[in-house]
């Protein structure tokens, strides 16, 4: 056990290492640099301001330099705004896992929900209708599913405000977001609820006459859920790189939206702070789910 | 009594008295004849595959998606890049237009000149191109990106796993941990990051790249890099419990070379895995690529791509609706019926991952 928490940790780590290689050297090759759109800046205040980015210096050096900074916790400046990218990341990191963190609950409580219903009601025009959502909600992206909200409850109906900088209404993003990863978490709970059912101590806690109910909550679901926590982890990769679009559309600026702005700006520390936030952001979870995964099921050998 | 030859039988043997038997007749023999002509793997799953209702849905699907976007082009007048002229002059009544409507220009050219215009079925774009093409490029660049990322993940993977299988210990050691790492790379953060670089260091180059659309290349070498590790994972799980057979064994003993043990005798007791993950992998390379092409990074302009379509179609939303309506409904249609197909032909070609 303790072996294989400090095998994966420090994979996680070394994962993290790459991450930070590729993005650094990767955003470098990107033709032009953060100062060179600048209109009508002279050669001399072009140069001071890549001073004081350390832009001057060999890649190498501008690498390390990085990197020691980021073992104290700083994550630099942002070259377009001049502002802290550790606390614009934080900023706009709480929209992000405030809406994230809903579509996430709502995704694994519904989706358990309606696997569970799935399958206990196998064959009858309730499974159907349940499988058949599920299945056509994993083949429409959530750009689109966003783009048809916002048409259909903002303009058509105009029941939510489209674009208020003060709304707190993150209804419609939290549904595009959540609907993937719930159909997704729907059918791998149904597929492996349904596996369950008809395992033997299933049958055994029927034959002992124990309640309908507990034999679903006690026996079934609990067995049931174990694939869906390995999801867990892929879930929320796909929630937050869902997210940059839909925060786009939906004109939020959170985690996802700064990063494609920071590509656009060549904002290097605004791209590398995201990138290694969010890197992290994943890389932990996975981690977190595979390690809770083997906890919960004593089956699973440790290798 | 016994007319046959049996020696007596006594009391108590448990011996069968043949007398009380009849040989069967002819057509009685006959009855018994119910052996079917001898069938392969492949055509057995082939069978099951098309008694799944859903399948053959689906494969009726693309097959009609595929139709219409070779021929399309040969019998749609327009091009997905020309901008609508009538009588050789730039059409400026032809922005927006409906479905199935003409501009001013163009109903005045027919009143006058007493022909027919090909109709634009989804109507025109922003600039005056008709959709209905712009459509069918996108949903061939789309299926195209879908298609060759598959097969590039499916030669990578097969090979890096098959290799890795097969050699064991260190090497495979070595070789899965290379895996892992990959394998926890945020993807979509590296994509975006390399399509970004690709797009730049390759938009400049000329001749073969500039042709196919460098982003198309950039997404290629993006697949190429990042997506052949769960592919390598399987194939190399596979390979692992196939290796370990008797005939594997027998080929060693008799001296065959590894490289031909693999792909005579390993790969194809594998096939069955290898198919069904190639054909989940096209709709995810699909929605991929029309996520990188709706934030911009997809293929380059004026080639059109599903994303890029819906993309365009969100900015004027509140006046043409119906424009997200076609691409956003290709992409959901192609998907799905991949989706489809490859649940079925899990279903057909390996019974026992069926749950």
């Amino acid at each position: 056990m303790a072996k294989y928490v400090v095998k994966r940790v420090l994979l996680a780590i070394v994962t993290i290492f790459i991450i930070t290689l590729i993005a650094f050297f990767t955003m470098n090759a990107i033709p032009g640099g953060p100062f060179n759109s600048e209109k009508a800046s002279s050669p001399q205040v072009k140069a001071a301001l890549e001073a004081r980015y350390n832009l001057d210096k060999p890649l190498l050096t501008q690498y390390v330099i990085y990197i020691k900074g980021l073992l104290h916790g700083d994550l630099g400046i942002s070259t377009k705004t001049g502002r802290d990218i550790g606390e614009t990341i934080f900023e706009s990191f709480k929209v992000s896992a405030t809406i994230g963190g809903m579509a996430a609950v709502i995704a694994i409580i519904l989706g358990i929900v309606f696997g569970s219903i799935a399958a206990l009601k196998r064959n009858t025009i309730v499974d159907r209708i349940i499988v058949f959502l599920s299945t056509l909600c994993t083949a429409v992206p959530s750009f689109v599913l966003a783009t048809l909200l916002l048409y259909v409850f903002c303009i058509k109906l105009g029941w939510i405000q489209v674009w208020d900088a003060n709304s707190n209404n993150f209804l419609l993003p939290v549904i595009s977001l959540s609907m993937y990863p719930m159909s997704y978490i729907t059918r791998l709970t149904k597929t492996s609820m349904l596996d369950v059912l008809g395992q033997d101590y299933v049958r055994t806690a029927k034959a002992k006459g124990v309640s309908q109910r507990l034999v679903i909550f006690k026996h079934a679901l609990r067995n049931a859920l174990i694939p869906v926590i390995t999801y867990v982890g892929p879930m929320l990769a796909s929630i937050l790189t869902g997210s940059m679009v839909v925060e786009s559309i939906f004109t939020l600026g959170g985690l996802g939206s700064k990063f494609v702005t920071g590509i656009t700006n060549r904002d290097y520390p605004m791209i590398m702070g995201t990138t290694i936030f969010l890197a992290i952001l994943m890389v932990v979870m996975n981690l977190v789910s595979d390690l809770v995964y083997k906890l919960v099921d004593p089956r699973i050998t440790f290798d | 009594m016994s007319e046959n030859n049996m020696p007596k039988k006594n009391p108590l043997s448990m011996q069968i008295d043949l007398a009380k038997f009849e040989k069967a007749t002819e057509e009685e023999k006959r009855q018994q004849d119910v052996m079917s002509e001898s069938s392969t793997f492949f055509k057995d799953s082939m069978k099951k595959l098309f008694k799944n209702p859903l399948a053959v849905f689906s494969i009726i699907v693309l097959v009609a998606i595929i139709l219409v976007i070779i021929f399309a082009p040969m019998v749609v007048p327009y091009g997905y890049s020309e901008i609508l002229k009538v009588n050789g002059m730039r059409d400026k009544t032809a922005m927006n237009l409906g479905p199935m409507q003409f501009s001013e220009n163009e109903l005045k050219y027919m009143e006058e000149n007493n022909v027919k215009l090909f109709p634009h079925i989804f109507g025109t774009d922003e600039l005056s191109r008709d959709y209905f093409i712009r459509v069918v490029y996108g949903t061939r660049v789309s299926l195209a990106v879908g298609f060759f990322a598959s097969i590039i993940v499916l030669i990578i993977g097969v090979l890096y796993g098959s290799i890795s299988g097969y050699a064991g210990g260190k090497v495979d050691l070595f070789m899965m941990r290379i895996v892992d790492v990959i394998y926890s790379l945020p993807d979509m953060l590296v994509i975006i990051l390399l399509s970004v670089v690709l797009k730049e260091v390759m938009g400049e180059s000329t001749g073969i790249f500039a042709k196919l659309g460098t982003n198309m290349i950039s997404i290629f070498i993006v697949f190429g890099l990042l997506y052949w590790v769960g592919m390598a994972r399987l194939v190399r799980g596979q390979i692992l419990s196939v290796k370990e057979n008797e005939y594997v064994l027998a080929a060693k003993s008799i001296g065959a070379k590894p490289g031909r043990i693999i792909w005579k005798h390993i790969l194809p007791n594998c096939l069955s895995v290898i198919i069904i993950t190639t054909a989940l992998q096209i709709p995810s390379a699909i929605f991929t690529e029309s996520f990188l092409s709706f934030i911009g990074l997809g293929v380059a302009a004026p080639m059109p791509s599903l994303g890029s379509l819906a993309n365009t179609a969100r900015q004027g939303i509140q006046s043409y609706p119906y424009k997200l309506l076609f691409p956003a409904l290709m992409i959901c249609l192609i998907v799905l019926a991949l989706n489809l197909l490859g649940d079925g032909l899990r279903d057909a070609l390996d019974p026992k991952l069926k749950k």
